[in-house]
């Protein structure tokens, strides 16, 4: 497939996803969902899911596939739907969403779901999950799969995220790539206001870290970022806008976890409907 | 393939603790290729300085970031690995709490954890150094075994049989070096069984790690004073050996728990919910540390000054044998 047409295609995934994660917040009534940490990291994982990730759904415990680890877990609302293209789980299992006895938690579990490695929830975790899995491929001689990290912004904060970065470029651990959703906006407001974190990228370059500063919607960067290859670990620092793609959602931290009424939930739809 | 001869038995005592935790990973790892230690910069303080010159390759240093420590576990755990992982017990398990939580409790990764000088033996320290409520949170956790082994040939036991098995459990290293020795001797340990060390008539004594020598030597005293002493070794504390306690119960008209912890949440607790629920029962007597931190001082200072030597021991049961 030709990178135009692999660009086009997961850019259509991207749509896909936006909008089941719409129902998905819908279907859960009044209790509501991590919708904007979810929204801002879609083109993400649809750039992966359907793009160059390593996966079986056939054999989901494939040994040379691809691990991907979300450590900022309550953006597992865009994992579920990024799943669906990729063939692991079956799209109309997405309306089973928060339900109970479903396997579509609001965090990942480890309840059987196929390409769920470790659940998550408890921030600052997944790296050092990420760097004990890559150690694990290292003495397998597994040189194929490559381990994927979702970390948000926000999370950053957490100081074992640090422990695990300086761990990772000790071993050199170059098939453990970091993607951080730098949406800049975390649950009591602006991570600036927060926590100032800057200069963000020299402190993972500083912990031995290659680094590629992207915009975190554009596809051609997003893929172009997924194809590094080097001796360090990797870090991907993907730009983006909380709640992207809804005009009344972006950049608004009320939508960090929201309800959506049926006027909210048609207007969410229709702008999604004409976008281009 | 170790030898439980007296000649071992007695160079592990010498050894400690740690010496002794050394011994077992270099037997597993000559026997189990999966084997791998990860220490947080105390290679040497845990005992595995041969390890590291015989296994250079299974032999993770992550430093002073324990945390992160847990969790690189987990991921090899998943991958199929069995990680051992010691630093001082207050620092693998209060320190890490969350990580222990979700990566072996909620995901049951088969981590292995060992955790050094638990209760008293880093006395002189001070409280930072002294790990006296990690039963307590352990055992809170579902899914996770925990082991108090008696003495160091118990510590090699546990741990080479902790790699058998596929549940996530916690090791609490207890005792000064020159530790004393419970057995002698070869015998059978299985994890969450616990073993009779001698058979008495009026009291039972159920103690766990350190405080199993301790014990002994209570009863030995009680015994001059025409009181029979039963000693059960209650190595495993979860799973506990309920089969045991309740037998206890019906033989003896006092059960004492002997243990180097806090009276909250440890051995204690654990034996008085197992009575609680059969309705009638022996009384319990506890004796462990009062519900408050020691300041710097030597293990066995810290020991009477708990309450936990067998003098002291010996009076608080006579004490209440006659009231």
């Amino acid at each position: 497939m030709s990178n135009e047409d692999m660009i086009k295609r997961c850019g259509e995934a991207a749509k896909r996803i936006r909008r089941n994660i719409v129902e998905m917040t819908y279907g859960t009534g009044n209790a509501g969902a991590h919708l904007g940490g979810s929204l801002s990291m879609v083109e993400l994982l649809a750039g992966l899911y359907v793009g160059p990730i390593r996966f079986d759904p056939e054999n989901p415990t494939w040994e040379e596939r691809d691990r991907v680890i979300l450590s900022k877990g309550h953006a597992a609302m865009a994992l579920y739907p990024a799943m669906a293209e990729a063939g692991i789980i079956e799209e109309k299992e997405l309306s089973t969403f928060k339900k109970d006895g479903s396997r579509l938690g609001g965090h990942p579990s480890l309840n059987g779901l196929p390409g769920i490695e470790f659940a998550s929830g408890s921030l600052g975790q997944g790296l050092s999950l990420g760097v004990g899995t890559c150690l694990a491929l290292k003495r397998k001689r597994n040189t194929e799969s490559r381990v994927f990290v979702f970390l948000g912004d926000g999370e950053c904060d957490e100081g074992s995220v640090w422990e695990a970065a300086a761990s990772a470029a000790h071993y050199g651990l170059n098939q453990l790539v970091a993607v951080v959703d730098i949406n800049s906006i975390q649950y009591d407001g602006y991570t600036d206001d927060v926590l100032n974190m800057s200069p963000f990228e020299n402190k993972w370059r500083d912990f031995g870290w290659d680094t590629s500063v992207i915009d975190g919607h554009n596809m051609a960067e997003i893929l172009n970022a997924y194809k590094h290859k080097g001796d360090k670990p990797f870090v991907i620092l993907a730009h983006t806008v909380k709640g992207k793609g809804i005009s009344f959602m972006e950049d608004n931290w009320k939508y960090h976890n929201a309800s959506l009424t049926e006027e909210l939930y048609k207007q969410a739809l229709e702008e999604l409907e004409t976008a281009i | 393939m170790i030898e439980y001869n007296k000649r071992n038995i007695r160079t592990w005592s010498l050894l400690g603790p740690s010496g002794a935790h050394g011994t077992a990973a270099i037997e597993l790892a000559e026997t189990n290729p999966n084997v791998l230690m990860l220490t947080a910069d105390l290679c040497f303080f845990s005992g595995l300085e041969r390890f590291k010159s015989a296994f250079p390759d299974r032999l993770y240093n992550f430093g002073i970031a324990e945390q992160n420590m847990i969790g690189a576990a987990a991921g090899l755990a998943k991958e199929g690995f069995i990680p051992f992982v010691n630093t001082y017990a207050s620092f693998c398990t209060s320190r890490c709490a969350d990580q222990v939580r979700v990566n072996m409790s909620y995901m049951k990764l088969p981590v292995k954890l060992i955790g050094l000088t638990a209760g008293y033996a880093a006395g002189v320290l001070g409280a930072t150094h002294m790990s006296v409520e990690d039963l307590a949170f352990m055992r809170a956790l579902p899914n996770i075994t925990v082991i108090s082994p008696a003495d160091c040939t118990e510590i090699i036991k546990a741990v080479i049989a902790s790699a058998e098995t596929p549940e996530p459990t916690y090791i609490r290293l207890t005792g000064p070096q020159n530790t004393p020795i419970v057995y002698k001797e070869d015998y059978d340990f299985q994890i969450g069984k616990a073993v009779t060390i001698q058979e008495g008539e009026d009291v039972c004594i159920i103690a766990t790690g350190s405080m199993v020598y301790h014990a002994m030597q209570t009863a030995k005293l009680l015994e001059t004073e025409g009181v029979s002493c039963t000693v059960l070794n209650m190595h495993t504390i979860k799973p506990l050996d309920i089969d045991a306690i309740m037998e206890a119960n019906e033989k003896h008209k006092l059960l004492v728990t002997a243990e180097e912890h806090n009276i909250i949440g440890g051995l204690y607790s654990a034996v008085s919910e197992v009575l609680c629920r059969g309705g009638i029962h022996t009384p319990v007597l506890p004796v462990a540390i009062n519900d408050f931190f020691a300041h710097s001082g030597s293990y066995h200072y810290q020991m009477r000054e708990s309450g936990l030597s067998a003098d002291l021991m010996k009076e608080k049961i006579i004490k209440n044998l006659s009231q």
